[in-house]
């Protein structure tokens, strides 16, 4: 009876309580969806490179060579020769090995060269394995296979000539040598749909004539001769490799690591990427207690709602000191009506967050290749909430402790 | 033990209300002041109400009638002197206990606001019971009861679901002495419950009132500054001949 005579009294108010429950709600809905985002961004990121076990380029930072191998975030800034990478392609311990020649772009769009084994060996998301979504793999030298975004912001077609730019944000272009898009891939929610793929003889071929990142001047050797030539690289940017057995990882990465004929790097991707958490581990953690901060404002607000409406609540008080109820009945009926508050804005919120990652889902994975699942609450999110109603009951202390006090006070007499 | 304590708690024991007890209240030599205020202080060398009787008490505003109540009621105690109630000495009693006598021995109307305003009729009727296990054990069906209370008070069949703030002043009093009159408690106080009424209102609500009063075997002490009503009960008591003020 008393749980329905707080809800009834909150009813009575519905205003300021309907404010106070919005406030609870839309604070709520952004600490969870603070929480999903970082969740789902690491996710993301881990899932951009599901099935590797080691990625290996020249020697710098394990995370400096995660992000610009795995990311095409930043430079490299040396190259792993081809003897290197033959080297170790023919270690017995490795199950596969794919390489990676990054350096070129078409618009703001990466180029990458790779043998075929990347559409094969690439997974991503919990294993998941590129699919072609128009047209085909590339078949023929100048054949090239482009990401979703590419597509999408390029408008390209298969079939359309692509033209590729030396280096990044570059003027010179390889124009004796255009490309044919031959296949589009489905989208994926990684850096691959951002990136223009061909296939690593094609790099050498649109560099034939350049001499120390320099075209040669009057030098063109035509597409037909190119085609005779054996174009075989001088070095690869990175390689991804699988093991044939996990166990053998640390001692395959230990043997490169340790390689006499040049300084290398092979990296655990897991490793590294929990190495770059830690770096924006800071502003994740900064985010997360902004968005606590707003929480603990909303329950401030509900504690000032409820101390402002003490006044005008003496009568009722009283009614409730004459027939007998005792003062702590007064105070926990404060707290059960802050603590429905804190539940009902709590729930609310929960349904915000919903609704919002409903509607913000595809929009965010076209716009950052973020993907937010839509699961039912973790363990962790009840907590939060459960923890909300608790705040909310307890910062509601502070006017109900107040409310017994006058309650005392007045008795059943209200003298104001 | 004393023999009024033991008759009070056999009662309650078997649900039976105080009605044969000899006096239902007996304030003797009693003497309150409000905390924290020098000048008012209240004295009260002997007032008793029989039970079953019908008691007005007519005193100006400023006469401590107020004051009294509270005391009647525990709200508050004296700082010396008895105040005794359906046999028990209220100031023997912790505060919790005397919240609980409070709830199972006395019925209470006020002048006005008497009700949850947002709460149901049905909700406000059974609050005190909430409050007053044994008065509430009483009762097979305190739905039913709240229902038939209603009736005999005039209110109209569906009230009874409606939101209390919805009635008019002169229905929400009559809810207010259901409230007070269910589980028959001992003794009902009603503070000026007529003054908000006009004057054919508060005939009407008068002779409800004390029907069932009546009916319920309760003693009823009703407070007043308005002397016209005197007639109608069975003893009129001035609050200058019983209280002292300083």
């Amino acid at each position: 009876m008393i749980l329905r005579l707080a809800f009834a009294s909150l009813l009575a108010r519905a205003l300021t309580v309907g404010m106070t429950i919005l406030a609870i709600a839309l604070s709520v809905a952004l600490f969870l969806g603070v929480e999903k985002v970082r969740t789902g961004a690491k996710a993301s990121f881990a899932d951009t490179i599901s099935g590797t076990d080691l990625i290996v380029g020249a020697r710098s930072g394990s995370v400096q060579l995660l992000l610009y191998s795995v990311f095409r975030i930043g430079n490299a800034t040396n190259n792993l020769t081809w003897e290197s990478y033959r080297e170790i392609a023919d270690r017995p311990e490795v199950d596969w090995i794919m390489p990676i020649s990054l350096g070129d772009s078409h618009r703001q769009f990466r180029v990458m060269g790779t043998s075929t084994a990347f559409f094969e060996r690439y997974k991503y998301r919990a294993g998941r394995s590129l699919t072609v979504d128009q047209g085909a793999i590339m078949d023929d030298l100048f054949d090239t296979v482009i990401g979703a975004d590419v597509a999408a912001t390029l408008n390209y077609k298969v079939g359309d000539p692509i033209v590729v730019a030396h280096g990044l944000a570059s003027f010179v272009e390889h124009e004796d040598q255009p490309f044919r898009v031959s296949g589009i891939l489905e989208k994926t929610g990684t850096p691959v749909d951002r990136t223009v793929i061909v296939s690593l003889q094609a790099i050498e071929a649109i560099h034939v004539d350049w001499r120390s990142g320099a075209k040669a001047p009057g030098q063109s050797t035509p597409a037909d001769v190119i085609r005779e030539m054996t174009l075989e690289p001088t070095a690869v940017t990175a390689a991804l490799v699988g093991v044939k057995s996990r166990l053998q990882v640390f001692g395959l990465q230990r043997a490169i690591n340790e390689y006499p004929q040049e300084p290398l790097l092979a990296i655990l991707p897991g490793v590294a990427l929990q190495e770059l958490w830690q770096i924006v581990g800071i502003a994740e953690t900064a985010l997360l207690a902004v968005s606590g901060m707003v929480v603990v404002t909303a329950l401030i607000g509900m504690m000032a709602t409820i101390f402002s409406s003490l006044n005008e609540r003496r009568r009722e008080m009283a009614i409730f000191r004459a027939m007998g109820a005792r003062p702590r009945v007064i105070l926990s009926l404060l707290v059960i009506e802050a603590a429905l508050m804190a539940a009902i804005g709590a729930i609310v919120g929960l349904a915000l967050l919903y609704i919002g990652l409903f509607f913000a889902q595809p929009l965010v994975d076209a716009a950052f290749g973020l993907w937010l699942p839509i699961d039912p609450p973790s363990l962790r999110e009840a907590w939060v909430l459960g923890g909300v109603v608790i705040a909310g009951a307890i910062v509601s202390m502070v006017p109900a402790i107040r409310a017994y006090r006058m309650s005392l006070a007045d008795g059943m007499m209200v003298r104001i | 033990m004393t023999p009024q304590r033991l008759i009070y708690e056999t009662c309650s024991e078997y649900g039976i209300g105080m009605a044969h007890a000899e006096l239902i209240l007996s304030l003797s030599d009693v003497r309150y002041r409000w905390p924290g205020k020098a000048s008012f202080a209240l004295a009260i060398p002997n007032f008793s109400v029989a039970s079953g009787e019908r008691v007005l008490l007519l005193g100006e505003s400023g006469s401590g009638k107020s004051t009294l109540l509270s005391l009647i009621c525990g709200t508050i105690t004296a700082q010396s002197g008895s105040v005794v109630v359906a046999g028990i000495d209220i100031a023997s009693l912790s505060a919790g206990k005397r919240d609980r006598f409070r709830a199972e021995q006395i019925g209470l109307i006020f002048q006005q606001f008497n009700l949850l305003p947002y709460a149901s009729v049905l909700d406000n009727i059974l609050l005190p019971l909430r409050f007053a296990p044994r008065r509430n054990a009483m009762l097979s069906s305190p739905r039913d009861i709240a229902t038939t209370l209603c009736a005999e008070l005039g209110l109209p069949a569906d009230a009874i679901s409606v939101q209390a703030g919805t009635l008019s002043v002169g229905q929400q009093q009559r809810v207010a002495a259901a409230r007070a009159l269910i589980g028959a408690p001992p003794l009902i106080v009603a503070d000026e419950p007529t003054s908000a009424l006009d004057a054919a209102t508060q005939a009407t609500f008068l002779d409800l009132l004390f029907a069932q009063t009546r009916a319920a075997g309760s003693t009823l002490l009703m407070v007043s500054h308005d002397a016209r009503l005197a007639d109608r009960f069975d003893r009129v008591v001035q609050m200058a001949d019983i209280a002292s003020t300083a």
